[in-house]
């Protein structure tokens, strides 16, 4: 009998993952499981496949070949519905800041009358309170990484990915950033996220995933990632040596 | 030159003072090209958006023939429709032939061409930017397209406005479906040609100066609200 943790938190599993172009192998996965409900940081060197994982995963891009499954099963259009992800560079539509939000808002079906009161909180639990009528693309880099985050979280995801989110913004907006994410985890969304910064993996993570030339090079527990890594890849990057 | 400026007085005279002949043949022609830029819009707006967002055999070919079609000599197109709407042709039982429907007619295979090809382009550019985060929204290729042409709209207005100006400027196809009929189907560019040959400039230059007015207002319309949307942070570059 599975606990009440491991129901919320589905067990994924990538099997025999491969992309190649040019005659460059750019993700080679025998076997991954991700099994953790706690947030799962990707880290590694530019080129190491974590975005292509994500897309992947997410089903943006499809594999050569592989196979992901959800609890045994085959991941399908379905169990994506519950996914949501977060660009690197936020992508807001053209319209006001409460208009992104409503645009998903009435997607899920809520009643009009609900959306109003569901954009406020929302907004309110960004900080973005008193900017629901700007045009969304004059927020700041924070702000509208911020407002992406929101609207992801408005289709209410189990599994939420986040492809290096802060990579441009400075230590504040990196700091807002993360306590949304903190915040969602602990309402129990699921937390897959690409990271450059060790640091950020540290605060967040609770496992970590270090790849490297499109292979999973290490996959821990964060303690024991960051305590005693077991590869020499993990040893280096954490030493502050090129991975290349 | 003292010729030239009387002429110009006399045009002058005729828009102030509110001439009805003269307001007649302004009112048709703009009847007749907001009909048809409205028409070419219902019609080049989705196909250009799908063009930009679908995938199917052949859409290069398609593509080249659109942009095509953008150059395409007014006066075969007159021949076209003229073919299509005379007695015995096609469509000659619907007896359209010297009536502004035939002239709107011209004027929507005219500039629809110009509608999707540039409608095409801009929702292709912004598709490049929002196709992954729109899917990973939930939203399919085919239900992106209304979310596609809203957010480029201001863009749009670009390419309605380059419609209108086709529109609203032809001469050639206008006057041969249309037949330049006094009253029926005389516009602002079939009559400053006539009027020009009989050398009645006063009217051809009145005509000749309000077509002018219009080009430039309108675009200077567009213009300041793409401008003022640019601030906003609404335009797609």
């Amino acid at each position: 009998m599975r606990d009440f943790a491991e129901q919320l938190h589905p067990e994924i599993e990538v099997s025999g993952l491969r992309i190649e172009r040019d005659g460059k192998r750019l993700l080679d996965i025998d076997r991954l499981v991700l099994n953790g409900p706690g947030p799962l940081m990707i880290l590694g060197p530019n080129g190491a496949g974590k975005s292509l994982l994500l897309r992947c995963l997410h089903g943006l891009i499809q594999p050569d070949r592989g196979v992901f499954r959800q609890d045994g099963r085959e991941m399908g259009p379905a169990d994506r519905q519950h996914q949501a992800m977060v660009f690197q560079r936020p992508v807001l539509l053209r319209r006001s800041v409460a208009a992104n939000l409503n645009f998903v808002l009435r997607r899920q079906g809520f009643d009009r009358h609900l959306r109003g009161p569901r954009v406020a909180e929302l907004l309110a639990e960004g900080g973005l309170d008193g900017k629901a009528r700007q045009p969304a693309r004059s927020l700041s880099g924070g702000e509208a990484q911020r407002l992406a985050i929101l609207r992801a979280l408005a289709t209410e995801p189990e599994l939420l990915f986040l492809d290096e989110p802060t990579s441009a913004l400075d230590p504040q907006a990196t700091q807002a950033i993360e306590a949304l994410v903190a915040a969602a985890a602990r309402r129990g969304v699921r937390i897959i996220m690409v990271t450059h910064d060790i640091g950020q993996a540290r605060r967040l993570g609770q496992d970590i995933l270090l790849m490297q030339g499109g292979k999973v090079a290490e996959q821990a527990e964060a303690t024991a990632f960051f305590t005693n890594p077991e590869s020499q890849a993990a040893r280096r990057f954490l030493s502050g040596g090129l991975v290349i | 030159m003292q010729n030239f400026a009387e002429e110009l007085r006399h045009a002058m005279v005729l828009i102030l003072s509110g001439d009805r002949d003269l307001w007649e043949i302004v009112l048709l022609s703009l009847r007749v090209s907001v009909i048809a830029v409205l028409i070419a819009a219902l019609l080049g707006m989705p196909l250009g958006a799908a063009l930009a967002v679908g995938r199917f055999p052949g859409r290069r070919g398609v593509i080249i023939l659109v942009n095509a079609l953008m150059g395409l000599p007014p006066v075969v197109v007159g021949l076209l429709v003229y073919l299509c709407l005379s007695r015995s042709g096609p469509l000659g039982v619907l007896q359209l032939l010297y009536t502004p429907s035939a002239m709107i007619i011209a004027q929507v295979v005219l500039v629809t061409p110009i509608i999707t090809a540039l409608t095409r382009q801009t929702v292709e550019t912004l598709n490049a930017e929002y196709a992954e985060q729109l899917r990973s929204l939930g939203v399919s290729r085919l239900a992106s397209v209304p979310t596609l042409l809203w957010d480029g709209r201001l863009s749009l207005l670009t390419a309605l406005l380059a419609g209108f100006g086709r529109a609203i400027a032809e001469v050639g196809a206008v006057i041969m479906v249309g037949g330049n009929i006094n009253h029926v189907t005389r516009v602002m560019t079939t009559t400053i040609a006539l009027e020009t040959s009989k050398g009645n400039l006063a009217l051809a230059l009145a005509l000749g100066v309000i077509l002018i007015a219009l080009a430039v207002s309108m675009t200077a319309c567009v213009s300041l609200l793409i401008q003022r949307s640019d601030v906003e942070g609404l335009h797609h570059a």
